[in-house]
């Protein structure tokens, strides 16, 4: 949250420098963020080792300069490692930031317009936003055997009532406007009606949204894994490497330190980030959110 | 007004009502038989066959679903698969550490965060808020295992102040109950800090532009009553409906703090059937907590008026 509430930012043009001075802390996550994406994409060429590779010889070496992170009780880089957490925390944050935007829109915009699903659909997601997300997640993942994809689902499904009740708010408040009353009285037909006049109206708000969900994302994931109920724990997620670290964290703390430290500043960034673009996009919806 | 609180009571029940049939079918709808996820890669034909009996999973879908509802509003959550114990029972166990833990955070968050944002929104823009709200959002981002692990090296390993983890019951020992309270309190309060102290500055923040501010600063008021009494009183509602919606987040915070401080409540409970699929406890913890959920927000909704005399229903 910057303290740029009062004013309004520019309506002209200005160069990406000047908006990154007038914006600092959005631009520093922004910056933040991209570097931890680029690692993260880079992992296997920037990596030391394999992350798989197992020499117990080298168990729990604290970093040096073989091991910039040290080792974990398998011996195995934890530099490595945390680097390819960064691939699959990234991966689930985008695709349960774009999963729980697309299927959030479609119900929400049904929700907004038609008055009988609206009934029911609502009632469906106060039931969900009754059960806390982690915990529907948890139950969720009980279900079936552990991956990636499930995890997808699991942290995807208790995030999709927020964004229904944001784009049922723009839909209901638009649908009131004298210029869809006109758009209608010329003869425009739903879908186009859909698509050029009311859809448009909820690009800024499920922006920010799906940037808040991301960042949930990838804490919810890593806590999920934390508990063991989460990604399997062949795959190197943050969740996973600090889960197994905790057995050693009076030993070995750098074995929950780094990924932790990685994960914290990947949220972060994606947080500061959302609050920079709430500001940005309208200045208003810092009110509503 | 009567009209209203019934009308707002009656509206839990839908909510419940969903919330129920989510549970229901989590279960069946799952992909797969329930009843051989339930028994474990090992099981006989025989084990599965006498848990699908067990859980009634032989019979049709609505007459399943009428039985377990009827069940439920007796009081019965059904019997646990690996304790054979009723679940009611097993989570009544498990509920001191839990709501111990629940209630110190919040009203440890509450104790730093409104005086935080009420500081933000009076100085806003000043160094003092961006600060405020710097820590605010980097509270809010740092997963719960760095700061809580952070605190056990620092306070328990090293300097030795504090217990490293575990619980123990009030009934047993008040001191030592609090002495193992504290860090993770600290741990979770800080998350759950920052979401209302964020609340509570954009709240102040609308507040301090009214016109009755500027009225009681006119006839020369003290400002840190214009602050507390006038505007803090006015901004009461969305702050206290946030700590409603905000407890979903708590909950949820309480399950992962459990685990790291090795806490026997409801989250961990909720783990170990996981582990097991041991699915009416899993089944029971989500029903009991979604229903506190709902009945805390109901209280809250209806406490309105005493908040704020403007509001009447």
């Amino acid at each position: 949250m910057s303290a740029t509430l009062t004013a309004a930012p520019p309506r002209k043009p200005v160069g990406l420098l000047r908006r990154m001075r007038r914006y600092p802390l959005p631009s520093f996550g922004a910056l933040m963020l991209i570097a931890l994406v680029a690692t993260a994409l880079a992992a296997p060429w920037i990596t030391t080792h394999d992350p798989f590779e197992m020499n117990v010889v080298d168990r729990l070496q604290p970093p040096n300069e073989e091991y910039w992170f040290g080792t974990d009780a398998y011996g195995r880089d934890l530099f490595s490692r945390t680097l390819h957490g960064g691939r699959v925390s990234l991966a689930i944050g985008i695709a349960v930031a774009v999963a729980s935007t697309l299927i959030g829109l479609l119900i929400g915009v049904v929700a907004g317009y038609f008055r009988l699903a609206d009934a029911i659909l609502m009632r469906v997601m106060d039931g969900l936003m009754a059960i806390p997300g982690i915990l529907l997640a948890i139950a969720l993942m009980s279900l079936t055997r552990a991956s990636v994809g499930v995890v997808i689902v699991a942290i995807t499904i208790p995030e999709i009532p927020r964004v229904v009740r944001l784009v049922r708010a723009v839909v209901l408040t638009v649908r009131e406007q004298v210029y869809i009353e006109a758009a209608t009285a010329i003869g425009t037909r739903f879908p186009r009606l859909m698509l050029k006049h009311i859809l448009p109206n909820t690009l800024a708000p499920l922006t920010v949204q799906a940037t808040y969900i991301a960042a949930s994302a990838v804490l919810v994931e890593s806590y999920l894994s934390f508990l063991g109920v989460g990604t399997p724990p062949e795959v190197p997620s943050w969740g996973n490497i600090i889960a197994e670290g905790r057995l050693y964290v009076q030993i070995a703390f750098w074995n929950i330190l780094f990924p932790s430290v990685f994960l914290a500043l990947m949220v972060l960034s994606i947080n500061i980030l959302g609050d920079g673009l709430r500001d940005m996009l309208d200045p208003r919806l810092a009110r509503r959110l | 007004m009567w009209s209203y609180v019934t009308r707002r009571i009656l509206a839990t029940i839908p909510v419940l009502g969903v919330v129920a049939i989510v549970v229901f079918l989590l279960l069946r709808l799952s992909p797969g038989d329930p009843a051989a996820i339930i028994a474990g890669d090992n099981a006989s034909l025989e084990d599965i066959a006498m848990i699908r009996e067990q859980l009634g999973l032989d019979r049709p879908l609505l007459q399943q679903f009428i039985l377990w509802a009827m069940q439920l509003l007796g009081g019965d959550l059904g019997n646990s698969i690996y304790l054979s114990r009723p679940v009611l029972g097993l989570i009544v166990e498990r509920v001191e550490p839990t709501v111990a833990l629940a209630l110190t955070t919040m009203v440890f968050a509450m104790l730093l965060a409104i005086p935080m944002g009420v500081l933000a929104a009076w100085r806003a823009g000043s160094w003092v808020d961006q600060t405020i709200m710097a820590l605010s959002v980097l509270a809010f981002s740092v997963p719960v295992f760095l700061i809580g692990y952070g605190l056990v090296i620092g306070l328990s390993l090293e300097l030795e102040w504090l217990p490293v983890q575990g619980f123990v019951s009030f009934a047993e020992d008040p001191m030592r109950f609090a002495s193992h309270l504290v860090l993770p309190t600290i741990t979770l309060g800080l998350v759950y800090m920052a979401l209302l102290a964020r609340i509570t500055r954009a709240t102040m923040l609308e507040t301090l532009n009214e016109d009755f501010i500027r009225t009681a600063r006119a006839k020369g008021l003290a400002e840190p009553r214009v602050l507390l009494l006038h505007a803090l009183k006015s901004a009461a509602v969305p702050i206290v409906t946030t700590i409603g919606t905000g407890l979903a987040l708590l909950i949820g915070g309480v399950v992962v703090t459990e685990s790291v401080f090795a806490i026997p409540g409801i989250g961990r409970l909720t783990i170990e059937a996981v582990l097991q699929r041991d699915y009416p406890i899993i089944q029971g913890v989500i029903l009991v907590i979604a229903t506190v959920y709902v009945l805390v927000n109901l209280a809250i909704d209806l406490a309105y008026p005493l908040l704020d005399p403007r509001i009447r229903f």
